[in-house]
């Protein structure tokens, strides 16, 4: 489903490269976790993925089902079924969440031929996936992410998620900030939606997470590049060892 | 969220003009020689059958007016206007005075459709009482048609009619064209008019009492609801000309009104001015509430043509506990120079006012409010919201002061402005001034950018670019909107998505 073939890239305001060399492949029905010390170009990697234009692709290539998305922008790339949950989801004053949801999912829907959503299939649908998160709908009716507390707002994320169907996931450390008794809910949220057809790509620091979400590979990000690639163990291995280790043998 | 949809899809749908008024008619009209002089002076008053006070009234703002300068404190550049350079009158030729529906020119009433004001009473009676699916489900498209308002449509410089007024008058409500009220109500003309905003106030409202051609009258007497929305709807048309209107609200005793105005004009490449003054009065325990949606021709992407739109509206507070609130979304003219204001007078009366305003391409706008506060316990608030996109200036300027007798005065005030893109500008200018120690004043006021980080987490969503603007800055001013009645609400949402087109890329 995903094919990261030799990537290259920098910022665009400084040319600082971030990525170098990086490449990895992500099949659907797949959960791949990535791993890295701060600063090994994880976060930078999702937002290439979605494609924010702070970067510049300077090589190689991003294919999803076969096709380039370099030429995309980010609401073609997320028409077209990519979605990233922030670890920063931004606020948006004065939009409601409800409203929100309801643009973002008739977009989508629009790109795609389809009608919009009549009101009662859509309040169904939102009523459904926040009960799932146990979300509140009065939280619903709030400006999105304004005054949401760490969690709210990831939990608010894997709503958009589940909302959206999208078909390849790309979660940024979306444990951080989480207490347990959240974290929990948003692994299963997360853990309900693996499918067949639907991969995962889940960025995070701590083993913690993938405790929840178990991954059918982890990479290890360093310097812009995959230097380590195994089954969960690796996850294990890492958490009791630290990244030195791996580090040294790569280099 | 349907208005951000709809802005959405009228978006997508305009091509390289984004402004749809901006068609012209050919309509055999009547002017004055062009330039300005106690003759032109006497012609309009003629014109307009006039009683001799007026004229002289005229006349002494006109002698005053040769004495002034134009002011140039305004955040605002433009080439110097030269004043003989311009019709000061021009009626359609069809339209010797206020008429009866039947009389108006078919091609007059083309106009309005056009515009979205059908000015057809018997068609928009009947359409209230006409309620199939089709039209319930589309009940705030445009609020012109739901039947719920009457409409005083002026044409350049004549009211061509007035909808709902018999209706009206049964609640004892006068609505007419400030023309017909000189004629036919002089003792509340000669009473009011000038009374808040005087005829030596400024520059442009001395040379408006002056040539003021046309524009409302609004009489709400003592204890009467004004049963419907009343709106004038403003058009410009005539090349070279001058639009100066005059509107006069007078709520009694116990009163409310709530008023709308609108206001197009063709695009035409040299820049038009509109000079008008606006005064509105409630005594004891009445309210007015006067809502503005300004869409004059702003220019062309470069910067070319365009309105001028240089207006004085005041409102005085000038009964115990009578109140006064303004909003205004603001998106057409190449330069605006606007400040509504109220006077409060009474005790415990309050003032409000609420803004958007929204500049893009190379227009400028300076606009804000002036909240005078002299008697006991008035209260003022003040929200505005600043939108800034292209290479546009936009300012916001205010003043708040309270007297010395003014105790207990309270003011807040809440300003923040939005900038798109890094080649725009926005300003803001607050004076505040308490020369009473119990006066509260209080103001807030942000500059933020709609942020890549923003705009990057709306698109990654699947909303596509200009829609996750429009949908960042609809949130931005939603507490504005909100202030508006519900139907104008959706229109000025869809004008403001219609104004940003083109800010991005």
């Amino acid at each position: 489903m995903l094919e990261i073939k030799n990537l290259h890239a920098r910022i665009v305001d400084d040319g600082t490269e971030i990525i170098r060399g990086l490449n990895l492949t992500v099949k659907a029905g797949e959960v791949a976790a990535i791993m890295g010390p701060n600063g090994s170009g994880k976060s930078t990697l999702s937002y290439i993925l979605a494609g924010r234009e702070d970067y510049e692709v300077t090589e190689g290539d991003i294919l999803y089902n076969g096709q380039s998305i370099l030429e995309m922008d980010p609401a073609e790339r997320a028409t077209s079924g990519i979605f990233l949950a922030f670890q920063y989801p931004m606020e948006i004053p004065g939009v409601a969440t409800m409203e929100f949801l309801k643009v973002a999912m008739n977009e989508q829907r629009k790109a795609r031929g389809e009608e919009p959503l009549k009101i009662p299939e859509f309040l169904k649908r939102v009523k459904e996936a926040a009960a799932s998160l146990s979300m509140d709908m009065a939280m619903l009716k709030r400006p999105l992410n304004v005054g949401f507390s760490g969690g709210e707002k990831k939990r608010a994320e894997i709503l958009q998620m589940k909302l959206l169907e999208p078909k390849l996931c790309v979660l940024d450390e979306t444990d951080s900030g989480l207490d347990i008794d959240a974290l929990k809910i948003v692994s299963d949220g997360v853990n309900a939606l693996r499918a067949p057809d639907r991969a995962f790509l889940v960025i995070t620091h701590y083993q913690r997470l993938l405790e929840h979400i178990v991954p059918d590979s982890v990479h290890v990000l360093y310097k812009g590049q995959v230097i380590k690639s195994g089954d969960k163990s690796l996850a294990l291995d890492l958490e009791a060892n630290g990244y030195a280790g791996v580090i040294g043998e790569a280099a | 969220m349907p208005a951000v949809q709809d802005t959405i899809d009228r978006v997508r749908k305009i091509d390289v003009d984004q402004y749809k008024y901006g068609f012209q008619t050919e309509i055999a009209v009547d002017k004055a020689p062009k330039g300005l002089s106690e003759d032109i002076i006497r012609f309009i008053s003629a014109k307009k059958d006039e009683p001799s006070w007026m004229l002289e009234w005229r006349l002494e703002a006109y002698r005053r007016w040769l004495t002034l300068e134009e002011p140039t404190w305004a955040r605002v550049h433009y080439p110097k206007i030269d004043f003989q350079d311009i019709y000061y009158y021009a009626a359609p030729k069809s339209t010797p005075g206020p008429s009866s529906l039947s009389d108006v020119d078919p091609e007059l009433l083309k106009v309005y459709e056009k515009l979205g004001i059908p000015l057809r009473e018997q068609e928009i009676l009947a359409g209230v009482q006409k309620t199939d699916a089709s039209e319930l489900e589309e009940p705030s498209d445009n609020v012109y048609k739901s039947g719920r308002v009457a409409v005083d449509a002026v044409f350049d410089s004549v009211s061509v009619v007035t909808t709902f007024k018999k209706e009206l008058a049964q609640a004892g409500v006068i609505f007419c064209s400030i023309s017909e009220a000189i004629r036919e109500h002089p003792e509340l003309v000669q009473k009011y008019l000038g009374s808040v905003v005087p005829t030596s106030d400024n520059f442009y409202a001395t040379l408006n009492s002056a040539v003021f051609t046309d524009g409302s009258f609004v009489f709400v007497p003592k204890g009467v609801r004004c049963p419907m929305e009343l709106s004038t709807y403003f058009r410009m048309n005539e090349k070279n000309t001058g639009q100066f209107e005059r509107t006069l609200i007078i709520a009694e005793e116990g009163a409310y009104v709530s008023y709308l105005e609108g206001c197009t004009a063709p695009q035409r490449d040299e820049n038009q001015l509109h000079a008008a003054v606006v005064e509105l009065v409630a005594l004891d325990d009445a309210e007015i509430k006067y809502s503005t949606v300004q869409n004059w021709y702003p220019g062309d992407a470069e910067g070319k043509g365009g309105i001028y739109n240089f207006v004085t509206k005041r409102g005085d507070c000038r009964g115990d506990r009578s109140k006064i609130s303004w909003t205004q979304v603001e998106t057409g003219s190449a330069i605006t120079w606007k400040y509504p204001s109220c006077i409060l007078r009474g005790d415990d009366s309050s003032g409000e006012f609420y803004s958007i305003a929204v500049s893009n391409g190379y227009q400028q706008v300076d606009s804000g409010t002036k909240m005078i506060h002299l008697g006991k316990n008035t209260s003022s608030r003040i929200i505005s919201k600043g939108i800034a996109a292209g290479f546009s200036q936009n300012t916001y300027r205010g003043q708040v002061s309270a007297h010395r007798k003014a105790t207990n005065a309270r003011n807040f005030t809440n300003c923040d402005s939005l900038l798109i893109g890094d080649q725009c500008g926005a300003h803001t200018v607050p004076y505040m001034e308490a020369k009473n120690s119990t006066a509260q004043f209080e103001h807030e006021a942000t500059t933020s950018k709609i942020s890549e980080d923003q705009k990057f987490y709306v698109m990654q969503r699947g909303i596509p670019e200009e829609e996750a603007i429009a949908l960042i800055v609809n949130g931005f001013v939603k507490d504005v909107i909100q202030q508006l009645p519900m139907e104008f609400a959706v229109e000025a949402q869809k004008l403001i998505g219609i104004s940003l087109e083109g800010s991005v890329g």
